[in-house]
């Protein structure tokens, strides 16, 4: 390993710890007191002054120094880490990083903001510092290693002092107490299909126990005695008596795979059902093998026990005694919520809470994991696409040849599809990775620019470990910039204009990740001004875009905004209005195969919906045929399919034709008149009408001449060695090797509303 | 690849020639990925004629541009007598129909004739980069970064 490949590693282990130190500054900022955040975020920063000290880069130790030497004083309780402090931090992080990047890359840094930071640093370690009561904290290194070491200064944790924390702290003020959580009465009585499924009752109840505090009472009345004991049956039920805050739905979803096969009752119980017993740990329900010998009947009613399930408990040591060093905190705070219940102290509910956190914490600490090239992963990828080209190849000769559906090949064909799928699958996993990286750099975003607009503002992330496919993270970092910038910049009024609007002077950004149908939902809200609405119909009318007198719905005068050129940025400020709009967004958002709605509310903000695939790679696709074309529809627009009769449909116009769908009327379009397949409409009757909902609202019939079938396919770049062609997402390779096209149902649904396909091409060329 | 391409630019440079109807043309042999057989193109929607469609190598989706009327002379009528030079035009690969590959040349810089200068349209003007007269032919040098230009892509 030569001195290069050390180098790169130290760099992504920057990389990580940057990320580490911005996550703690965060965390702090949101009022967060942990010793082990201060710690954590104090030794992220030594590690990269320790590093680079190795890689004699001077300016990074040096700056790296003087953070390390103020975050002393944080953890050492001589500073106490306020707003102001923390945003000096958070500013020292972005330098620290850009140090960072710049000694990779050979970048160059803003000197004067790093002298400035350099500057507020030191004065906050020398000067602001409170003075610590008479009995001291233990000295504390703070004079440091020499700054321009050649040798790297010894990476120890010597200088940390335990630091006495008080658990009282916890005592989550702002979890709802255990007496104001509504309280369940549920009867779970499986019937012997619930367990003939593989679903084990006992699960269910676990899962059910993380939802709050629960007690269980295992009702075994109707078990009979042993002669007539069948096996298979199902005698045991469960009353359980739970408090939670979740509500009904999420007891609900504990059982959603059950339902059908067991009897529940869920009912709200007024009051306090049930005294909250002693907390035991989890004990097996004793079943003492011998009684079968001594007595061949159980005596119904003696085996009615109560049951105090304390599960949560025992996941929580489990998960916080698996996580590793960095998160010997969550033990603590687990173990003491754990404790917690018996003191009478803190809620069980609060321990369930802190489950999750715990097994997160687990999570990134404990699992192992190896760096791979992407390169390697990519490979990988394009031999599993091709494989799944192959076995659609051989799939399709198979059933060319007919052998009878019988036979072992197509036996092993069934087999070799179910492999190839999950193949693809794990091979599609390894490059999910959570949003986080992306919204963290968000965070950085928000930060810069409410300094240059002198605005207040709160970016509020959640899910963001929700998982996508690397390809989308890379490039979803370049919109979201551009939106956010957007948010803060136009979206958010200065804090005079909102305190005069009866809002609270900070402003509040939130950046929502999910899952939602197989794709990723990411939302952009703001709490701003929202669209002005009269402002973007002017200048829309300024620009030639509508007419003087067009009648627009409010969400078609939203969607103006993504047109080329278009700013209502009365003035050109650093931020934005340099032509660089929001057609921008939407084309790279339409390139990774997503879609973007808004909906803004005068007064009330803003909310952008970005819908993104989970991954660019494969898709599941309806295989369809136009005008002796093989073209695939993407599934997931697809609602339904129908065969139209000539009594459904109806010309409206002149050359509109509408189909009548129970009681209303949906516009027709034949998909390759509009893709300029032929020349005039074919005759709906004769071919398949695709009923799709495109994100920007509305349905549309896709006529088809004929469906050949639903399939999985993988997707192929068209731009890779072509260009965009509008109405087309991709191609894909089928299995007789041939290419078929990809349609972008959403272009085609806004050129069958007049947008022709065409013009939008000359205008991304003009742009 | 740009390395060997310097170097046989001073002692001596490898083209390779083909035919489209009546007329010779070559290209620089380091350009040419590989030489295959004609195969149905899917036709693509809104592309300029020239555009014959795409098709599948290996993989990857390759358009396949009608050289012949891409350089305005007749459109061709593929048949799988017809050859496809897959070649590499910065940092994309493109399939060019021609009627067949005739040799592969070996000339030196000077050898290059300057275009004359009766070339009508501009459009001739931007890929024509000079001609060689070889055994009495006469072989125009064509440059692929002007045949499919990035802007008439965009525009395509």
């Amino acid at each position: 390993m030569d001195m290069n490949e050390i180098k790169e590693i130290f760099f992504q282990e920057c990389e990580e710890q940057l990320a580490e130190l911005e996550s703690g500054l965060l965390k702090l900022n949101d009022g967060d007191r942990d010793p082990e955040t201060v710690n954590a975020v104090f030794r992220a920063v030594h590690s990269i002054k320790g590093g680079a000290g190795a890689f004699g880069l001077d300016d990074l130790v040096s700056f790296a120094h003087v953070f390390e030497t103020t975050l002393d004083c944080v953890r050492s309780n001589r500073l106490d880490p306020g707003p102001e402090v923390l945003k000096v931090m958070l500013k020292s992080a972005d330098v620290l990083a850009d140090l960072t990047n710049a000694a990779r890359d050979g970048g160059s840094v803003d000197e004067a903001r790093s002298r400035q930071l350099i500057k507020e640093l030191e004065a906050l370690a020398n000067g602001e510092v409170p003075q610590a009561s008479a009995a001291a904290p233990a000295p504390v290194e703070v004079v440091a290693k020499p700054v321009a070491a050649a040798a790297p200064p010894p990476v120890n944790d010597e200088g940390f002092q335990p630091v006495a924390f008080s658990f009282d702290d916890f005592d989550v003020a702002e979890e709802p107490s255990l007496m104001e959580m509504p309280a369940y009465e549920i009867v779970f009585k499986p019937k012997s299909d619930l367990y003939a499924k593989g679903n084990e009752a006992t699960l269910l109840l676990r899962d059910l126990s993380r939802l709050g505090e629960m007690s269980i009472h295992c009702d075994m009345g109707a078990l009979p005695t042993l002669d007539r004991l069948s096996p298979e049956s199902a005698y045991f039920f469960w009353k359980i008596s739970l408090k939670t805050d979740q509500g009904e739905d999420a007891i609900r979803t504990v059982f959603e795979f059950a339902e059908w096969d067991c009897d529940l009752e869920i009912s709200l119980v007024e009051g306090d059902p049930a005294q909250s017993g002693e907390e035991l740990p989890m004990q097996p329900v004793p079943f003492d093998l011998s009684i079968l010998d001594d007595e061949p009947a159980v005596s119904v009613g003696v085996v009615e026990e109560e049951e105090q399930l304390a599960y949560q408990q025992q996941d929580i040591r489990n998960a916080a005694v698996s996580a590793a060093g960095t998160a010997s905190n969550v033990l603590q705070m687990a173990q003491s919520a754990a404790r917690a219940p018996a003191e009478k102290a803190a809620p069980a509910a609060s321990a369930a809470a802190q489950t999750a956190a715990a097994q997160q914490a687990a999570a990134s600490a404990g699992t192992p994991t190896i760096r791979v090239d992407l390169d390697r992963v990519d490979r990988l990828i394009n031999l599993v696409g091709e494989l799944v080209i192959n076995q659609a190849m051989l799939s399709q000769s198979v059933v060319e040849n007919d052998t009878n559906g019988t036979s072992s090949i197509n036996m092993g064909l069934e087999e070799l599809q179910q492999l190839t799928r999950e193949i693809q699958d794990s091979v599609m996993a390894i490059r999910a990775q959570p949003v986080k990286p992306v919204f963290q750099r968000m965070s950085r975003i928000v930060r810069e620019i409410a300094d240059m607009t002198g605005k207040s503002v709160r970016l509020i992330t959640e899910g963001e470990n929700t998982e996508v496919d690397k390809t989308v993270i890379d490039k979803l970092a370049e919109p979201l910039t551009h939106m956010i910038r957007n948010a803060v910049d136009h979206g958010l009024e200065t804090p005079e204009k909102r305190l005069a609007a009866g809002k609270s002077a900070e402003g509040t950004v939130r950046l929502t990740a999910k899952h939602r149908s197989g794709r990723i939902v990411i939302e952009l809200a703001d709490d701003g001004a929202g669209i002005n609405r009269e402002k973007v119909r002017q200048k829309a009318i300024d620009n030639d875009l509508i007419a003087a007198d067009a009648n627009l719905s409010d969400e078609e005068i939203d969607n103006l905004i993504f047109h080329a050129g278009f700013s209502t940025a009365d003035k050109i400020s650093d931020i934005s209005g340099r032509g660089v709009g929001m057609d921008v967004v939407k084309r790279s958002i339409q390139a990774l195969g997503g879609r973007i709605n808004i909906s803004s509310k005068p007064g009330h903000g803003s909310v952008f919906t970005m819908s993104l695939p989970l991954t660019l790679a494969v898709l599941d696709g309806m295989v369809v045929t136009v005008a002796n074309q093989t073209l695939v529809v993407p599934l997931t627009a697809i609602v339904e399919t129908l065969q139209p009769e000539a009594s459904a449909i109806h010309s409206f116009g002149s050359n509109q034709r509408l189909i009548s769908i129970r009681n209303s009327f949906c516009p027709l379009v034949d998909v390759g008149r509009i893709l300029n397949f032929r020349a005039i409409q074919a005759n709906p009757v004769e071919g398949v009408a695709l009923l799709v909902e495109s994100e920007g609202g509305g349905q549309r019939a896709l006529m088809v001449d004929a469906i050949q079938g639903q399939r999985q396919v993988v997707i192929k770049s068209l731009e890779a060695n072509y260009t965009h062609v509008p109405g087309i997402a991709a191609a894909t390779i089928l299995g007789d090797g041939r290419v078929a096209l990809i349609l972008d149902v959403d272009a085609i649904v806004a050129a069958s509303r007049g947008h022709s396909l065409k013009p939008e091409m000359s205008l991304a060329a003009a742009g | 690849m740009t390395y060997a391409a310097k170097n046989l630019t001073t002692d001596g440079r490898e083209l390779i020639a083909f035919r489209v109807g009546d007329q010779e043309f070559c290209v620089n042999i380091m350009q040419v990925r590989e030489i295959r057989g004609w195969t149905p193109a899917t036709s693509m929607p809104h592309a300029p004629s020239y555009v014959l469609g795409v098709i599948n190598l290996r993989g990857a989706v390759l358009p396949i541009v009608d050289l012949s009327a891409r350089l305005g002379m007749k459109p061709a009528e593929p048949t799988v007598r017809h050859v496809i030079i897959v070649a590499q035009v910065k940092s994309q690969v493109v399939g060019l129909l021609v009627d067949a590959v005739s040799d592969i040349l070996t000339i030196t810089d000077d050898k290059i004739q300057p275009t004359p200068d009766v070339i009508s349209s501009e459009f001739e003007k931007s890929f024509a980069r000079g001609v060689l007269a070889i055994e009495g032919r006469m072989i125009c040098l064509i440059e692929l970064e002007a045949i499919f230009p990035q802007e008439e892509r965009e525009a395509a």
